[in-house]
């Protein structure tokens, strides 16, 4: 293929050129020209077409994401929010975190382990671009149904990519989820967390300031890997010219990133970097052009001077390529000597590739002849924003008008073996196949992983100062009624860090959808971020940042509208936590808050394949008293542990209570079959013990929530009534499903 | 009795860390002639007689399904005297 220049385009302003084989709709490329006074060369339309794309653009969800910024609770703790690579948070102590959940959905379809992998690698590097070190990550994952043929080749390997990149990395996995879904098989989610930490002063951001400044290429050498893996239309037929057809998997080498996160980290320690970016989706074409435009000037880069690990590569394909473990830094000429002396010595591959001007165009030469000259903020920033039309789905009116009709339990045997099939449905099963297979512990520093309600690490070990984050979503109701859904994942997550004694702080979150285009999706999502800005205003949590996942559909049918929150909150002392389960016989037990008849989108329901009725309405107050009330009790070590009810109500929370310590409960309930099943929200078990039932009494009436004891600790079996089910029993149901679906 | 060796390589184009790896550990043992190393694996499939063209493309089958990751690798399948 010859070089398309600028001088080029100019004087031949008609050539046909393959926008819309690039994902670029007329509209957008007539922009472009207009933008650029002439038509773009092949490599700025590389450019603007993986930068306009939904993915790197939001160009569908911007207009609806401001509501983020616009209703923002007025918060101290806040110290970047959203816009950076990821949001920071002060946690006290001269601390800061920051922390961030991003999507990787398509690509962990199209190849399993890479697409996880890279998923990690990804989120990982967006928390050292910060100035962090990263000390924890997080996979909520959801896939098709457990026993399709796909989920088992999906499943092993997406859960096989994340344990392999996140142990080599030496990062601790401390929760997440695994739901199953038939919406989900086509399009698994693969969601990844990671959460670091660092002093208020290491704070670092994607800009390229100062003229003269150097841009600084460093890690991994630029392949053809992910080439239009960033725009959801990648062209087969981009570049026939070109040698082999560029495959749009990404693979990663975790132990490159070891070393590239331990090589930054000695780079910032010594401020050698004025800005720095990593690359990610869009790679070069995304970290120059946000660099550029997050700076006051230009950028002028010699594209010739990227090192190669394909040299058949053309300008456009390392434009694009998403290799990994690569980042971008932007550094004085005076410290570049220490900047590669510092890479020397941890082996990373360093070229200096350009630089920092006083114009205003990203200026990138190919053997010295111009092939983009663009104003950055014009790729970078000022994409398309579409106002897309939407339309309350028909089936709203439906599923809401309906009544969920399943059977309740009335006997013993009814109750005993409702409570045995939720221990045993995959969504509630152990997950310990999964979270077996990833390193928990490592760094010595976790305090809670999975199946504690958060998971939770010590970020000092002097103070024994710690940050408790979880991540939650609840599809089934968020499809009865997207508004809802949102605030009450919102209230699951902040009480799932309260009830260890964790004080919410800061909320992120990765928003998975179907196609914008369909109005009712794009209704959906409307209704999401509406509902999530307001519990956010109203709990007084910020949002710190974000993703956007859209077109997770297999042909016209979209999953279910998945928006996964992520709340993080702080502990004075992880010793003290609460812990989610009782070691000791003897105790009481109590439930706080309100049970009413909530089946609907319960997991009870999906079992009988209902998906019908409406969702239980959030009442963010109490759920704001119940957290008060959770951290005041933790403040007095009133409880000997405390669990949140969430998907399978009461019952999967006493299953996973009394498995735990293999310690048996005996409950007395009046109408058995309704108060297990129902997942009412803001709901809480605590156990305490019998001499200080009247703090916990007082506490709950200065709170005003519901408290009702339910029970008492001890023997070897979960009694209810007059259902007995021995822990063995209980024990077998709950842990045989994972090795029995996928050996 | 025939060997049918199926050899799978990375294609060319993806990172191949275990490679990069070898390739880096060459010098450091004082082996200085190499400037890529790309590293794949080998079957060897024993049969009775001589195979014929359907059992070849049954292989065939097989190193697409199983012996090879088509989204990142590519197999050769030959028969070995």
């Amino acid at each position: 293929m010859s070089l398309d220049t600028v001088a080029i385009a100019q004087s031949t302003p008609d050539n046909k050129q393959p926008f819309a084989e690039l994902g670029l709709k007329p509209d957008e490329y007539a922009r472009i020209k207009e933008i650029l006074g002439r038509r773009p060369t092949s490599s700025e339309l590389a450019m603007y077409s993986v930068m306009w794309s939904e993915h790197c653009s939001y160009k569908s969800s911007k207009v609806h994401l401001k509501q983020f910024g616009d209703k923002a609770p007025k918060s101290d703790a806040l110290l970047v929010g959203i816009g950076e690579n990821a949001g920071v948070v002060d946690v006290g102590q001269g601390y800061a975190v920051t922390f961030k959940i991003e999507s990787h959905n398509h690509p962990s379809f199209v190849e399993p382990y890479q697409g996880a992998a890279t998923g990690v690698g990804g989120i990982v590097r967006d928390i050292l671009t910060m100035g962090a070190r990263p000390i924890a990550v997080m996979d909520p994952l959801r896939f098709g149904p457990a026993d399709a043929p796909d989920t088992r080749r999906v499943l092993p390997g997406i859960v096989a990519g994340i344990g392999g990149y996140g142990n080599c990395l030496g990062l601790p996995n401390i929760g997440g989820e695994v739901v199953f879904d038939e919406t989900y098989a086509g399009n698994p989610l693969v969601n990844a967390l990671c959460v670091g930490v660092m002093k208020h002063s290491d704070i670092k951001l994607a800009k390229a300031a100062g003229a003269g400044n150097l841009v600084v290429l460093f890690g991994a050498k630029t392949g053809g890997d992910g080439i239009g893996g960033v725009s959801v239309l990648a062209s087969e037929t981009f570049g026939t010219g070109g040698s082999t057809k560029r495959p749009s998997v990404q693979v990663g080498d975790p132990f490159v990133e070891k070393i590239l996160i331990e090589c930054s980290l000695e780079i910032f320690a010594e401020e050698l970097v004025v800005g720095i970016q990593d690359l990610g989706g869009a790679g070069l074409s995304c970290a120059t052009s946000e660099l550029a435009s997050g700076g006051s000037g230009g950028m002028k880069v010699a594209l010739d001077k990227v090192p190669l690990r394909d040299p058949s590569l053309s300008p456009e394909e390392i434009l694009m390529s998403e290799s990994q473990e690569r980042m971008c830094a932007i550094v004085e000429p005076h410290k570049l000597a220490r900047f590669l002396e510092i890479c020397k010595k941890w082996d990373v591959t360093v070229t200096a590739i350009g630089e920092v001007t006083d114009g205003d165009r990203l200026e990138i030469t190919w053997n010295g002849e111009i092939i983009v000259d663009v104003p950055p903020r014009t790729v970078a920033h000022e994409g398309p924003v579409y106002n897309r039309p939407m339309e309350q789905p028909a089936y709203i009116n439906e599923v809401n008008s309906q009544k969920v009709s399943v059977p309740i339990p009335h006997t013993a045997t009814e109750i005993k073996a409702a409570v045995l099939k939720l221990a045993a449905a995959p969504n509630l099963a152990d997950k310990s196949w999964v979270t077996s297979q990833y390193d928990k512990y490592v760094q010595g520093n976790t305090i809670q992983s999975q199946p504690d309600d958060s998971g939770m690490v010590r970020i000092d070990e002097k103070t024994h100062l710690g940050v408790a984050i979880s991540t939650d979503a609840n599809a089934n109701w968020s499809y009865l009624n997207p508004y809802q859904g949102a605030k009450l994942a919102l209230a699951e997550a902040a009480r799932n860090i309260a009830t260890a004694g964790a004080r919410p702080l800061a909320v992120t979150n990765c928003l998975n959808f179907g196609s914008p285009e369909d109005p009712g999706v794009m209704w959906q999502f409307a209704e999401t971020v509406r509902g999530l800005a307001d519990g956010c205003l109203e709990m007084g949590l910020p949002v710190t940042g974000g993703n956007v996942s859209f077109y997770n559909q297999t042909g016209a049918i979209a999953i279910l509208p998945t928006p996964v929150i992520g709340v993080l909150g702080v502990i004075q002392d992880v010793r003290t936590r609460t812990p989610m389960s009782f070691n000791s016989a003897g105790l009481d037990l109590y439930l706080l808050g309100q049970t009413h008849e909530d089946l609907a989108g319960s997991e009870w329901a999906f079992l009988h394949g209902e998906r019908v009725g409406q969702s239980p309405t959030a009442d963010l107050s109490a759920e704001m008293r119940l957290i008060e009330l959770l951290l005041a009790g933790h403040g007095m070590q009133l409880f000997s542990a405390a669990h949140d009810l969430s998907q399978g109500g009461l019952s999967a929370g006493l299953t996973e209570m009394v498995l735990r310590h293999s310690i048996g409960a005996r409950i007395v309930l009046k109408s058995a079959g309704i108060e297990l099943l129902s997942e009412s929200p803001g709901r809480v078990i605590v156990a305490i013990e019998t001499g200080r039932a009247q703090s916990l009494v007082d506490l709950a009436s200065e709170h005003q929530i519901m408290l009702t004891k339910i029970g008492s600790t001890g023997g070897d079996s979960l009694t209810i009534n007059e259902s007995v089910i021995s822990l063995n029993e209980l024990r077998t149901a709950h842990t045989s499903t994972f090795p029995k679906l996928f050996g | 009795m025939a060997t049918i060796v199926v050899e799978v390589m990375l294609k060319p184009e993806i990172l191949d860390p275990q490679g990069n790896a070898v390739a880096s550990a060459l010098p450091r043992l004082g082996f200085t002639f190499a400037t890529s190393v790309r590293q794949g694996k080998r079957f060897e499939i024993e049969i009775d007689g001589e195979p014929t063209a359907a059992q070849l493309l049954e292989v065939e089958k097989a190193a697409e399904v199983l012996l090879s990751n088509p989204v990142i690798e590519t197999y050769v399948v030959r028969v070995e005297k």
